[in-house]
């Protein structure tokens, strides 16, 4: 348990951005060894024996994802997802940055795995650096006859066509990212048929994120059997946490799966900035329940958060002190769903307007008494009659506040307004 | 005004890059967006002519995603998140010292037209340096009253992103360091973007 640099190993090494750089720290060996050595069944059949489950925050196994695609159909299609918009993440981000190669090499041998001849890296459009980083590497790896015609003389073609998204933080649902993908507005497709049955242009295809890809070149060149010693039972390798909020030291960290909470806040990011006092923290991003200090000892993995009545999502750590107004905070992230809704269906659609009406009425002193049960009873009706898992999802925190804070809701509306404001303001 | 043979090019170039000429709207858009500024409902037709596509579909998928602009803006594009982990760490703060210090509200343009400043509840994968802005698409972050100074300070003297470029181009290999968003790397100004 504890910190464990895996894919971040080299990061920070003058170069590692570059082919040249990556080569030097054993890059791309990954790449020859699954083109020279393993077959691409056996490939697949390694991917599941290492238990690498997706890191963009359902936590599907990687492996068997892969071997839904129908036999025979042909071309089928790989999508790296870089659409990272989850409030709170900002791994894929950094992945991208310090070793764009890293994830490349994980897109080539995916490729290979699934026998895509074309795949896409869809990013979103404000990681224009990145996106630049991306498109050099790829480049690079063409000169160098990574990618292209006849892979290193393995016979293997592949392509990797880089696709700019222009700021929908839907288009990160698989669905609705290759809808975009097709040149449409980003709204979710019905599952099923799931793309691996009929994905872009009505093909086979699988959706991977950036750090799960990233993975792939350890476990060819390392073995499944030695990543599948790192972690939990049922969550293997590591995962970088995004840590945000009040800590002293926000940031990514890499650890290996199950390593406790308390160990990311209070030694990775050096306990809570200004001497307070821990209130509460999200783990997984925007959508998911709010967690308390009495949750500290949960590992880091994605059955003991759920056990604990959150989830792991795509890897976000946000920390609250103790002057957080939470009211205020789920006010923000209410008001992030009202904006990215995509408006296909009305439950979302109408219901997150609405919730973040009701909230800034109540963070601004107009809440009538009733109003967390309203809040309430419309999560129930928004949850489950939602056309994909954002309308959902936008209810998630909301009740899992006012389960746990709802005096405070309460004193908003009595003393009709924000009380932590006089409490910051205090302090500060 | 017709959109330049480089950039006309570009999205001929896209429309056989894909499997689908569709898939070739969104990067097409942004060569537009890359050479005016903005979108203009001109280039909106144009585009479909050149993908020979109808042209409300090009007007439907541009509408849908928030960073097509419809409307000239100023010279540089500063975006601060006000989203909850940002807001943790001051954003609103930011927010009012940023329009203060420029003489305009959320959303406006500082009257010498350098600097459009807006805040967003988007999340934009940076909220481990919150304070945080974005300014034409790079990070600035860790922010402080006297950064934000700066960063103006240098914006009123610089020219648009899309102004420095003359043609739309490839990405070019970068060659050197490697490439670095944070608030102190390298930050390659203007001419690769893509805005
Ligand atoms: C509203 C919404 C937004 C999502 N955003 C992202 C995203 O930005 N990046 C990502 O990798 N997955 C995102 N996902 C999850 C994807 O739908 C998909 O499950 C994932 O990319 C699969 O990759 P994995 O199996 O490697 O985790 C999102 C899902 C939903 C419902
Ligand atoms: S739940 Fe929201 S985002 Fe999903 S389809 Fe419905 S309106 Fe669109
Ligand atoms: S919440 Fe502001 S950048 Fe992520």
């Amino acid at each position: 348990m504890g910190l464990k640099p895996l894919l971040t190993k080299d990061f920070g090494r003058e170069g590692l951005a570059h082919l040249q750089g990556y080569e030097v720290a054993g890059g791309y060996t990954g790449l020859k060894k699954a083109l020279k050595e393993i077959t691409p069944d056996d490939l697949i059949e390694m991917v599941k024996k290492s238990g690498l489950r997706g890191r963009g925050g359902a936590g599907f196994p990687t492996g068997n994802k892969w071997g839904f695609l129908p036999k025979g159909v042909y071309p089928r299609y790989l999508v790296c997802n870089a659409d990272e918009s989850e409030p709170g993440c900002f791994k894929d981000r950094y992945l991208i940055e310090e070793s764009p190669h890293q994830v490349l090499e994980g897109i080539l041998i995916a490729a290979y795995a699934i026998g895509c001849n074309l795949a896409f890296i869809y990013i979103r459009g404000e990681y224009l650096p990145q996106a630049e980083a991306l498109e050099a590497a790829i480049e690079e790896a063409r000169q160098a006859g990574y990618l292209g015609r006849n892979v290193l003389g393995s016979g293997f073609d592949v392509d990797v066509i880089l696709h700019r998204g222009a700021g929908a933080y839907i288009c990160g649902e698989e669905t609705a990212l290759l809808t975009s993908l097709e040149g449409y507005r980003g709204e979710p497709r019905l599952k099923p048929p799931f793309p691996a049955v009929k994905g872009l242009y009505a093909k086979p295809t699988v959706v991977n994120n950036v750090e799960t890809l990233a993975n792939l070149p350890h476990i060819v060149n390392h073995g499944p059997d030695w990543f599948a010693a790192m972690g939990t039972p049922t969550g293997k390798g590591t995962r970088l946490w995004c840590m945000s909020g009040h800590v002293n030291r926000p940031g990514n960290y890499e650890l290996e799966m199950g390593t406790p909470i308390r160990e990311l806040i209070f030694e990775h990011g050096g306990g809570i900035w200004k001497g307070r006092k821990l209130k509460a923290f999200q783990p997984g991003g925007a959508s998911m329940m709010v967690l308390l200090p009495e949750h500290l000892d949960v590992g880091l993995d994605f059955d003991a958060i759920a056990k604990a009545g959150s989830m792991a999502g795509a890897g976000a750590m946000m920390v609250m002190d103790e002057t957080t107004c939470i009211v205020d905070v789920a006010r923000r992230l209410v008001k992030f769903f009202e904006h990215e809704s995509c408006g296909k269906c009305t439950p979302c659609r109408e219901g997150t307007y609405w919730m973040a009406n009701l909230f800034d009425r109540i963070e601004f002193g107009e809440g009538k008494p009733g109003d967390p049960d309203l809040l309430l009873d419309m999560g129930y009706n928004i949850d489950g009659r939602s056309f994909c898992p954002l309308g959902d999802a936008s209810t998630w925190f909301p009740r899992s506040v006012i389960k746990y804070f709802r005096d405070e809701f309460e004193q908003h509306i009595s003393e009709k307004g924000c009380p932590f404001k006089k409490e910051r303001e205090a302090v500060a | 005004m017709a959109l330049q043979p480089a950039t006309v090019e570009r999205i001929k170039e896209y429309a056989r890059r894909y499997p689908s000429a569709q898939s070739a709207i969104i990067p097409a858009l942004w060569a537009v967006q890359h050479e005016l500024g903005y979108v203009t409902a001109e280039a909106l037709a144009e585009i479909a002519q050149h993908l020979n596509l109808p042209p409300s579909l090009i007007e439907s998928t541009s509408s849908f995603y928030s960073m097509f602009l419809t409307r000239p803006e100023g010279r540089h594009d500063v975006v601060i998140c006000v989203n909850a982990p940002c807001s943790l760490r001051g954003a609103d703060e930011v927010v009012a010292y940023a329009t203060r210090k420029l003489g305009i509200r959320d959303g406006q343009t500082s009257a010498d037209g350098a600097i459009t400043l807006r805040s967003t509840p988007e999340c934009l994968g940076a909220c481990g340096g919150a304070p945080m802005m974005q300014v034409d698409h790079r990070f600035e972050e860790n922010l402080t009253f006297d950064r934000i100074d700066a960063i103006f300070e240098r914006l009123r003297l610089e020219p648009a992103p899309h102004e420095v470029r003359t043609v739309p181009q490839a990405v070019p290999p970068v060659k050197g360091g490697k490439v670095r968003s944070g608030a102190e790397g390298a930050r390659p100004r203007g001419k690769r973007t893509q805005t």
